[in-house]
């Protein structure tokens, strides 16, 4: 890693799940940041950020929408923890094919955390009184390719239907006349 | 476009299997607002006085409050209504949790339920996709098990359930419908029973509009906040250990007997530990900062979560403690009974057993220790096993069916309904017209604006008058400063304190407000979050019609009046409106006659409490005063 890249700082956003109520306020927020005109629609659907609920398990978790993947992992351990069951997913970002979770309801394409970042803080974390999210900034890591939005709808198309096939829709989609 | 509201209900009709989507109409919003309003306006129309609630013409409604799923703070109420075969009177029931903004995001203010399945079945609603599912295999299964079944065989871990356990299935009287750790009460539960529906799961991925968002934005996100760090909103129960107010003033067993000295600091001291030993963490509903609900691990038992005088209803029936509910209330959760009506029916059962009027041959092998003997008349309840069977049908009917002197146990009923056991010296003229005139049929769903009692000094009440903003007009400001004497107050200042008491409850009803946010809590300390003055302008700003205080307050009295003609025109009348009579040990019937007289005035309702036609007419309620004076109920 560069001497410049360890000395950039990215925000991230802690979790104490202890202060979780289940208010699900993080997701009315996110959904409306992201709504356009801003705040004109609430769709938890459309939030990148969920609280997985289980309450007879006591399982309150907001996780946020980080990475696509195409193939679902083989993630199916459990984990104790003071006495509650947690699966591996509870903690996950991922948007994946093997749950129904941070996929835009209308495309079905993937949504990922953007940690609204001309905002003062993610609109997740101002939106939570209870301090269950805090935002903090912590050393960059490095990553290969930095995918923005748009690549990686692309990404999941070209996936879903093949690179062929999105290019010939693209092209007669762009024809003129 | 339609703002905060989607603008379709869901018709769902059991006999036939028919789904409908339809469209509403805008101008019943406004009339209306959401929530109980519009559910009121569509049984008066649709389910006559002449439709027993047996039957598949009665209607079981589960309307979202207008606000939901906006970002209006603390806006998560689904309003059940139906008629209840209990009272034979409009039943009105609330829940919390995240049903209600689920079944908006799916697309639907409403849900409507007409006819009667022929086996158990459930309603599944995805979006647009609508189904009534087989439920022959959830028969008999505690709520949150068939919650936990049908979201896996669905695979939607998203959705949200509403089910009926063990009681609903039985067509028990004081049955509930559960969702989550909240649950809707008195009188919903045994109809969605009788229509055979188990449950109704929502998975919602549509978008709410609100019409000028970023104003209020800004404003419920300052309000989040402010909420969250108030000590004024949200139930104090659930922080306050000190817990004597209901032990030492509310009765035990079948609301029989005060135990003055019952708290302690020892037994608080007790208390504490059991709670704080067995609680997982305090959670609250959707969209709100507080945290209402103990969720609560007892050994041995299926985890449950429980708030306010819930958690007190069993062991004060059955003269136990608090281990008594944490061992009881779970399973008593999962069978879907509501907390308040049933302790009280299983506590009568068995003071007629003392009596000698309930025999052995009645309940065979019933146990000695009441504790016993409340688990034993549950589960005969909740089956409709032998004795249970009467005893379902609530303290009104089964004395009697039971007779032999019954009836004179029947203590703590109101129309045909149990109420809160309270038993006191003196007259309280505002609590006299609220238990009496109240159609929702808790004292807690009519009070919450005005204190309950005056300040002691001159000086405390100017205290508490200074920061009121709730006040609808200064004139209340004034009735506080001049109140020194519970019972000494004019009729006059009574009546518009039971107004507006009443008021803010019909205001939450419609808009889904959580009634610990706004109409509840006012009456503890007076700094409320949501009040006549504020709530109007998040109605403007979320749903784009303009909104102020007289609208909103004409639509209270709209939505109140077309609830009480409902009831008249099923034959509610002044005789019916009597508080226990043993409710407060010192009566005097002359003056609580002129006090509900001049009430019945107030509200422009006539010596037998059926609404004028100038009121009606006036309130735009003109098909009523039409149908009334058809039907002989007004004359011309």
């Amino acid at each position: 890693m560069s001497t410049e890249l360890a000395n950039q700082k990215v925000r991230n956003i802690k979790v104490d799940l202890d202060k979780c109520n289940g208010c699900r306020s993080c997701e009315i927020a996110c959904s409306a940041f992201h709504a356009k005109p801003k705040y004109s629609s609430i769709n938890p659907a459309r939030s990148r950020i969920r609280v997985t609920m289980d309450l007879l398990n006591d399982e309150y978790v907001p996780i946020r929408a980080t990475d696509y993947t195409k193939a679902g992992c083989d993630g199916r351990r459990t984990y104790t923890i003071r006495g509650k069951e947690y699966s591996e997913c509870s903690f996950c970002g991922t948007v994946c094919p093997t749950r129904d979770l941070f996929k835009e309801p209308d495309s079905g394409l993937p949504l990922k955390c953007d940690m609204c970042e001309d905002e003062k803080e993610p609109l997740c974390v101002q939106a939570c009184p209870r301090g269950v999210l805090t935002c903090e900034e912590i050393d960059a890591v490095q990553e290969e390719v930095k995918l923005d939005d748009m690549e990686l709808g692309m990404r999941s198309l070209i996936d879903k239907f093949g690179s062929k096939k999105v290019a010939d829709t693209y092209n007669r989609m762009t024809k003129k006349g | 476009m339609r703002y905060s509201e989607t603008g379709y209900q869901l018709e769902v009709d059991l006999s036939r299997g028919n789904i409908e989507r339809i469209e509403t109409d805008p101008k019943l919003t406004e009339l209306h607002l959401g929530g109980q309003g519009i559910n009121a306006k569509i049984i008066y129309d649709r389910v006559g006085p002449e439709v027993d609630p047996f039957s598949p013409d009665n209607l079981l409604i589960f309307g979202t409050g207008l606000l939901l799923a906006t970002p209006v703070v603390g806006a998560n109420r689904t309003i059940v209504n139906t008629i209840s075969p209990q009272t034979g009177l409009f039943a009105h029931s609330v829940m919390g949790g995240w049903f209600g903004p689920e079944l908006k995001h799916a697309g639907y203010d409403r849900i409507i339920i007409r006819g009667k399945a022929d086996g158990l079945v459930y309603l599944y609603i995805n979006n647009d996709k609508v189904e009534i599912r087989d439920a022959s295999h959830l028969r008999g299964k505690g709520v949150t098990e068939t919650a936990t079944l049908i979201k896996e065989e669905l695979k939607e871990p998203n959705a949200q359930v509403a089910a009926i356990g063990l009681a609903g299935e039985n067509r028990v009287y004081s049955a509930s419908i559960e969702h989550g750790w909240s649950s809707a009460a008195r009188g919903v539960g045994v109809i969605m029973g009788d229509k055979r529906l188990k449950a109704i799961v929502v998975r919602g991925t549509k978008d709410i509009n609100i019409a000028r968002p970023a104003e209020l934005w800004e404003l419920t996100v300052r309000l989040r906040k402010e909420m969250c760090e108030s000590d004024g909103v949200g139930d104090w129960m659930a922080v306050d250990e000190d817990d004597s107010f209901h032990h030492n003033h509310f009765s035990w067993g079948n609301s029989r007997m005060r135990r003055r000295n019952f708290w302690s600091p020892e037994l608080e001291d007790r208390w504490y530990n059991l709670k704080y030993d067995n609680m997982d963490r305090q959670i609250g509903c959707y969209n709100c900062p507080k945290a209402c609900i103990n969720v609560i691990s007892y050994p041995g038992r299926k985890r449950f979560g429980y708030k306010c005088f819930g958690k007190d209803t069993y062991h004060m029936a059955a003269f136990k403690e608090l281990d008594f509910s944490y061992e009881i209330l779970g399973v008593a959760q999962e069978y879907g009974f509501d907390s308040y009506s049933t302790p009280q029916v299983i506590a009568f059962g068995i003071e007629l057993y003392e009596a000698g009027i309930l025999t052995d041959k009645d309940m065979p092998d019933f146990p000695v220790d009441p504790g016993d003997r409340t688990w034993y008349l549950l589960e005969k309840i909740a089956r409709r096993e032998g004795i249970g069977d009467v005893l379902a049908n609530g303290i009104y009917w089964a004395a009697r069916q039971i007779g032999n002197g019954a009836e004179a146990y029947d203590h703590n009923s109101t129309k045909k309904f149990e109420q809160i056991p309270i038993k006191l010296g003196k007259l309280n003229p505002a609590y006299f017209l609220m238990i009496a005139t109240g159609e929702k049929m808790a004292i807690t769903q009519i009070e919450g604006s005005f204190p309950q009692d005056p300040l002691p000094t001159r000086e405390e009440r100017e205290e508490f008058v200074s920061k009121w903003d709730a006040v609808p007009d200064e004139k209340f400001k004034q009735y506080f400063l001049e109140w020194e004497k519970r019972n000494e107050i004019s009729n006059e200042r009574t009546c518009a304190i039971v107004d507006w008491n009443e008021a803010m409850h019909y205001i939450d009803d419609s808009t889904g407000l959580c009634a610990f946010v706004s109409s509840f809590r006012g009456q503890f300390g007076g700094g409320i979050a949501y009040h006549i003055n504020n709530i109007p302008n998040q109605i403007t700003l979320a749903t784009g019609m303009e909104f102020d205080k007289d609208k909103l307050w004409k639509v209270f009295q709209r939505n109140r009046t077309l609830v009480r003609a409902i009831n008249v025109r099923r034959g509610l009348r002044r005789a019916d409106e009597r508080p226990p009579e043993d409710h407060w040990a010192v009566r005097d019937e002359e003056l609580e006659q002129k006090l509900l007289g001049d009430y019945y005035e107030f509200k422009g309702w006539n010596m037998e409490g059926i609404p004028t036609k100038v009121t009606l007419d006036e309130l735009g309620l003109n098909y009523v005063s039409e149908d009334f004076l058809q039907r002989g109920i007004l004359k011309p």
